[in-house]
């Protein structure tokens, strides 16, 4: 727990989550109240009042006071961020027209490809030219400034996003366009592609910057009505945003780079994930956080978030790889697949079952909430096999109607396939669990791991309901399930860490490295990172974090290594190849001698040192309980009826154990204590779920 | 379907997954920038009798149809009641592999029990195989690198030492290829052990049954879509720019009510160069182009495929034999989805594609000799771009895009990086989408110069430079595609081309086909086109009739 009064809001699509941690209390104070779209600040201010009014507190008192928000995710999703033009090199007008000239389905002929928002009209270009060491070739021609400039006038932008080749390298003809267009245009939100993503790689970096400036009016007024409305309520506090890559921010900084902010959520879950594996000493996690339309998994390795440096926005139905706008910010890496509880089920016409990736949403719902919904979900198929109690659903505001949700389960696919309904409801539970299973297997794949040897870490409304069921086709044997699963992402926010990530790219080989001119680099970066990171926790030890993002010599995928220190001398470059090699022989098995080395990018990471967690004490003494209350449920690995124990978890205490088939119940989720598993209660009150010995 | 169907569905779905899997882990470890820009790779799941269950989804159609039939003429080779645990087949062998030696194909039985329950294969793109390399010049197989006859590449869990020097020794790539064995191998084991982790956890000790659902649900599932079709013969002729002399490619393509066969007789003798095609490759390009618009959402598996029969005679290009060249096959099999159009659209004319750029526009080039001989530093790339696509019913094509191949395009400013080149132009060419109703994808063009004082040559296999896209119901032709010098000399779509300090290589890819007659263009999609400069004020005007 924290030792300062500290609030995280985490605004989603559908609800604004709430969690206040004071200072001696063990318990978080959570508040659950719907998103107010039209104007988020609404629903975030009664959250926290909510939460303020159990805990007996004013807004005064807060000393930390963290913010997440979906709204740029929305608005690059939705489409409702400002007029926006572009302006690159000469002869490279069409960036995002070109792209990667490529199909991102195969046997789709008749594919869209992905709107990248600006239209080839509003995609100008400059007279300059930079080569690959950043030297000038043509230097940037007065005349052709004043021709864009005439140009962005009469196209009526708001913002702009400049993207030079070779940018990275040298950011000089950028920031002299900036300078020249801001003089005559002082208006105008400028992003520039050497600021928001200096990589390599001409296309994700514009994309990248175009993203960013398609946000920055929206973000800049958003966040600055925010901390205005927050002040007013008294808050006297710093407001830290929480950013794609599990860390928090400032203000200033989310308002320059608000591409940033988007994916705080799930990435507040990565941290609260991580958090429970560190007090668990837990070094090889796989996070599940299933939802009400999607599902993410993410590694956690040695308790960090695997990150990565490449996010797609707004990907096409199906979440197919390549069909979104890329943008190259630190994130966590996550799969995300459409399946949630609300994922709609059918039958294709091979007559398989098929789930999602369309979502009931909130409304109608699953045809169990009995708003006018109809078609089979998954949530449905849980009420039908008997998972969910339908009188102690959602905090008892909603409840259920089991036999609409077993007729939508009997007529979408029962019938379809001559199954009686509990087989039908047990078919689709097969289909999506294997679903999740494979997306996770997947990931592990890619990642280089083998995912039976995690631990799984469940949250979300349905994570801890298909946790075992998921966990069981991946070959995992145990399961966390933390308190408050139901708000993971806002307790994640208490605990994220000020950061700042930034990296830049200077090719080298590793046998020719310059490493003076490397060092340079790496300071300018740190100095940079730095003063972001003091700005958030002006008091806080800093500690950084360099690494080199290495590969073989003409290969597609470098791998991050990192850094020994903040300099390198001589003697580090036999290290960093000696821990290249060991990386990579561990992710595809054996080295390849004599080949070259080549280091693309470099990374530096600030962050604030947080106190390491203790880890938990052990359970001293395990006591067997009993309920008296017991529900028929049909078991999900044999699926045959069998009658499981019914707990409260509230009144689950340290070191009682159970055995399933179980469910336990609490106000935001239930827990699927599978028959296959036994459970018990850890002392920071995770369910912990562990296959029972064959 | 009864509840075992719906595990029969469960194990359907992990061995797609599985196949998934093994393709992603491959592409990662690969070397060969093919295979990591295109995907050109290949993994499949197969049971006893060498039917494929199942394909990984990868980027180049090349593979469909030529691993399902490459398994089955393998296990000719090495019977399956011979087979041992710890031993791994392989072979580059074009006709019975992907058509040109660079694919390697590798393939294990897996055993449970000790018995052969099934077997997994790979494929994937080597580097280089010595010879005259990857271009279209070498006048028989022989010139174009080492041959591998089917063989044991692993005996006793123990790799071939002695084979795979020889695989060495005879590239300018060694330890490429080498990296590429190896990530070949751990592809195969993978399968191996994912499978028979399910069969385990499924208590299965066959793979019979579930070849039946998956074979016969998805042969079942194409033969429906194929009765949707007007059943019919249908001809059709594509003329294709050649290397020595131009080239007619026929197909006859018959649709009955249980299967579509085609059959290329008509279709040119082979050229004397290395674009002549091996029918395994033909097929699988061919197929691909049917299976876009037949039953696309079924996987590929021995059901789904074998409704389709091609065939062709013996020595025609399309049906290349040993000892043609074929290291450049990809050029003409490229063209075989407009050759699969031209006959599809007189069965189903509102449904089909008009012609597009549809040979990539791959720009293979390396240091010129002098360099390394003067202590220079060698270097090399394959630049990869497109030009459009054919307009589709009821939308315009895609510009600079890739079809029928998947191929990534290479960033400027990574290009730029790894060799000493300077990229000065990559833009749209407006008016170069044939227009139409819905008009075709533009193609793009690219101004190439030396960086530095070290000439570069390239190595050209290149269509669509005579032969425009076509249009379909008075669509009108794509532009065709270009290569000159800045000194205004036009370069040959074939064959190799030294570009010196000073000069601009100008590559212009070819345009897309439209379709319908562009009078029934909509005003808005030409005032569109004229805002983003697609086209241009005059063709506005001459074209589609409308001023400014």
């Amino acid at each position: 727990m924290q030792q300062t009064i500290s609030a995280a809001i985490d605004i989603g699509g559908t609800f604004t989550d709430t969690a206040l941690s004071i200072p001696g209390r063990t318990d978080l104070i959570t508040a659950k109240n719907p998103t107010t779209p039209q104007d988020p600040t609404l629903g975030a201010l009664e959250g926290l009042k909510a939460a303020l009014t159990q805990a007996d507190k004013q807004a005064e008192e807060l000393q930390r006071f963290i913010h997440g928000t979906t709204l740029a995710t929305n608005a690059l999703i939705e489409r409702r961020g400002a007029e926006t033009a572009v302006i690159t090199t000469e002869g490279f007008r069409d960036i995002l027209e070109i792209a990667y000239e490529r199909r991102y389905s195969q046997y789709d002929i008749m594919l869209q490809k992905p709107d990248l928002i600006v239209p080839r009209s509003r995609c100008f270009t400059v007279k300059e030219r930079l080569n690959v060491h950043g030297e000038i070739l043509t230097p940037l021609e007065q005349s052709s400034i004043d021709a864009v400039i005439k140009q962005i006038d009469a196209s009526g932008v708001q913002a702009l996003a400049i993207c030079l080749l070779h940018a990275y390298a040298n950011p000089a003809h950028e920031q002299q366009l900036r300078t020249a267009i801001l003089k005559r245009r002082p208006d105008l939100y400028i992003s520039l592609s050497s600021e928001v993503s200096p990589e390599a790689r001409e296309f994700e970096r514009l994309c990248t910057t175009v993203a960013n400036a398609y946000l920055q009016p929206l973000m800049v007024e958003y966040l600055t009505r925010f901390e205005l409305e927050f002040k007013q309520l008294g808050l006297n506090c710093p407001i830290l945003m929480m950013t794609s890559s599990a860390g928090m921010t400032t203000l200033d900084t989310a308002r320059k780079f608000p591409i940033r902010l988007v994916e705080s959520g799930p990435s507040g879950g990565a941290v609260m994930a991580a958090k429970v594996a560190s007090q668990s000493q837990l070094n090889k996690v796989l996070s599940f956080d299933m939802g009400g339309t999607t599902a993410k998994l993410c590694l956690i390795n040695d308790y960090t978030p695997k990150t990565a440096r490449n996010f797609e926005v707004n990907r096409a139905a199906r979440f197919i790889k390549g069909s979104g706008m890329p943008v190259r910010i630190p994130v966590v890496e996550m799969i995300e697949i459409g399946a949630g509880g609300g994922s709609y089920a059918g039958i294709d016409r091979l007559n398989r079952i098929i789930i999602g990736p369309e979502s009931a949403g909130s409304e109608p719902g699953p045809a169990g909430f009995d708003r006018g919904g109809t078609i089979a979900t998954v949530t449905d198929s849980d009420i039908s096999l008997g998972y969910i109690d339908p009188t102690l659903f959602a905090e008892k505001r909603l409840t259920l109607d089991q036999g609409k949700a077993r007729k939508a389960v009997e007529e979408t696919i029962g019938q379809k396939l001559a199954l009686d309904t509990d087989k039908a409801a047990y078919g689709i539970s097969q289909i999506v669990d294997e679903n999740m299973a494979s997306a996770g297997r997947m990931h592990a794949v890619e990642s280089g791991v083998d995912i039976s040897i995690q631990t799984m870490i469940a949250f979300g409304g349905n994570g801890p309901l298909h946790a075992t069921r998921v966990a069981r086709r991946c070959g995992i044997n145990k399961i966390v399930i933390p308190p408050n699963p139901g708000v993971g992402s806002a307790v994640g926010f208490l605990d994220a860490p000020v950061s700042f990530e930034i990296i830049r790219s200077q090719y080298s080989l590793l046998n020719s490295l310059d490493i003076d001119s490397i060092n340079q680099l790496l300071e300018q970066m740190l100095i940079q990172a730095r003063e972001v990171v003091s700005c958030g926790a002006p008091n806080a030890e800093l500690v950084s974090n360099c690494s080199a993002f290495m590969r073989y010599h003409g290969q597609g995928h470098e791998i991050e290594i990192p850094l020994n220190g903040e300099q390198l001398v001589a003697e580090d470059l036999g290290e960093l190849l000696e821990k290249f090699e060991t990386e990579y022989a561990f992710q595809y098995s054996r080295i390849v001698p004599n080949m070259e080395i080549e280091i693309l990018n470099w990374a530096v990471k600030v962050t604030t040192q947080e106190s390491v967690s203790e880890p938990l004490s052990a359970v001293n003494q395990r006591q067997n309980t009993n309920s008296a209350e017991t529900r028929s449920i049909i078991c999900d690995s044999t699926s045959e009826p069998v009658s499981a124990s019914i707990y409260h978890r509230s009144n689950l205490k340290v070191g009682d154990s159970f055995t399933g088939p179980a469910l336990v119940v609490e106000p935001q989720t239930t827990t699927l204590v599978s028959s296959d598993y036994q459970a018990h209660i850890d002392t920071a009150l995770n369910i912990i779920m562990t296959k029972k010995e064959q | 379907m009864t509840l075992n169907q719906t595990d029969l569905q469960v194990m359907w779905d992990r061995l797609l997954g599985v196949v998934e899997e093994q393709g992603q882990a491959l592409i990662r470890a690969a070397f060969s920038p093919i295979v990591r820009e295109c995907g050109d790779i290949s993994a499949g799941i197969f049971n006893l009798q060498g039917e494929m269950l199942a394909q990984a989804v990868t980027g180049t159609p090349g593979h469909i149809n030529t691993m399902a039939e490459a398994v089955k003429i393998l296990i000719t080779h090495f019977p399956v009641e011979q087979m041992k645990p710890g031993e791994i087949y392989m072979t580059n062998d074009p006709w019975i592999a992907s058509g040109h030696l660079n694919d390697f194909l590798l393939l294990q039985p897996a055993f449970l029990d000790g018995r052969v329950v099934g077997f997994t294969s790979c494929t994937s793109h080597l580097f280089d195989l010595g010879g005259k390399g990857m271009g279209p010049d070498g006048t028989d197989i022989y010139d174009e690198g080492l041959f591998v006859p089917p063989c044991k590449l692993l005996e006793n869990s123990e790799v071939n030492q002695l084979l795979l020097d020889i695989i060495k020794v005879n590239s300018r790539e060694p330890i490429a290829n080498e990296g590429d064995i190896y990530a070949l191998i751990a592809c195969c084991e993978t399968g191996v052990a994912q499978l028979l982790t399910m069969m385990r956890e499924f208590n299965l000790n066959n793979l019979d049954d579930l070849s039946r659902h998956i074979i016969e649900t998805s042969r079942q599932a194409t033969i429906e879509s194929i009765q949707e079709l007007p059943q019919g013969t249908y001809n059709y002729v594509l003329p294709v720019d050649g290397y020595e002399s131009e080239i007619e490619l026929h197909a006859k393509m018959t649709i009955s009510d249980q299967d579509i066969q085609v059959d290329f007789s008509g279709t040119s003798g082979c050229s004397k160069y290395g674009i002549n095609v091996p029918l395994n490759y033909a097929t699988a390009y061919s197929v691909f182009a049917l299976r876009c618009l037949i039953g696309s959402d079924i996987p590929n598996n021995a059901g789904s495929l074998a409704p389709f029969k091609v065939t062709g005679p013996k020595g025609c290009i399309l049906n290349s034999q040993h000892p043609s060249p074929v290291a450049m096959r990809h050029t003409l099999g490229q063209m075989t989805p407009d050759l699969m159009f031209g006959c599809l659209h007189q069965a189903i004319p509102e449904r089909v594609p008009a012609e597009g750029a549809s040979c990539m526009y791959d720009v293979p080039l390396r240091h010129a000799p002098e360099v390394t001989r003067n202590g220079g530093k060698p270097f090399g790339i394959e630049l990869t771009h497109n030009g459009g696509t054919g307009a589709r019913p009821g939308l315009d094509g895609l510009s600079a895009t890739a079809f029928p191949s998947g191929v990534w395009g290479s960033q400027v400013e990574i290009s730029e990086s790894v060799t000493p080149i300077i990229i000065k132009r990559r833009e749209l060419i407006a008016d170069s989408g044939g227009a139409g109703e819905f008009r075709g994808g533009l193609g793009q063009r690219l101004k190439l110069t030396p960086a530095t004082d070290d000439a570069f040559v390239v190595f050209l296999s290149l269509e669509r430079m005579k032969y425009p896209a076509l249009g379909r119901q008075g669509g009108h032709q794509g532009a065709t595609g270009k290569i000159t010098m800045c000194s205004g000399k036009t370069i040959p779509g074939k064959g190799e081309f030294r570009v010196n300090p000073g000069e601009t290589m100008i590559v212009e890819t070819p345009g897309g086909g439209g379709i319908g007659d562009p009078s029934a263009r909509s005003e808005a999609a030409i005032i569109s086109d004229l805002e983003n400069a697609l086209i241009t004020p005059e063709s506005a005007k001459s074209i589609y009739d409308y001023s400014v």
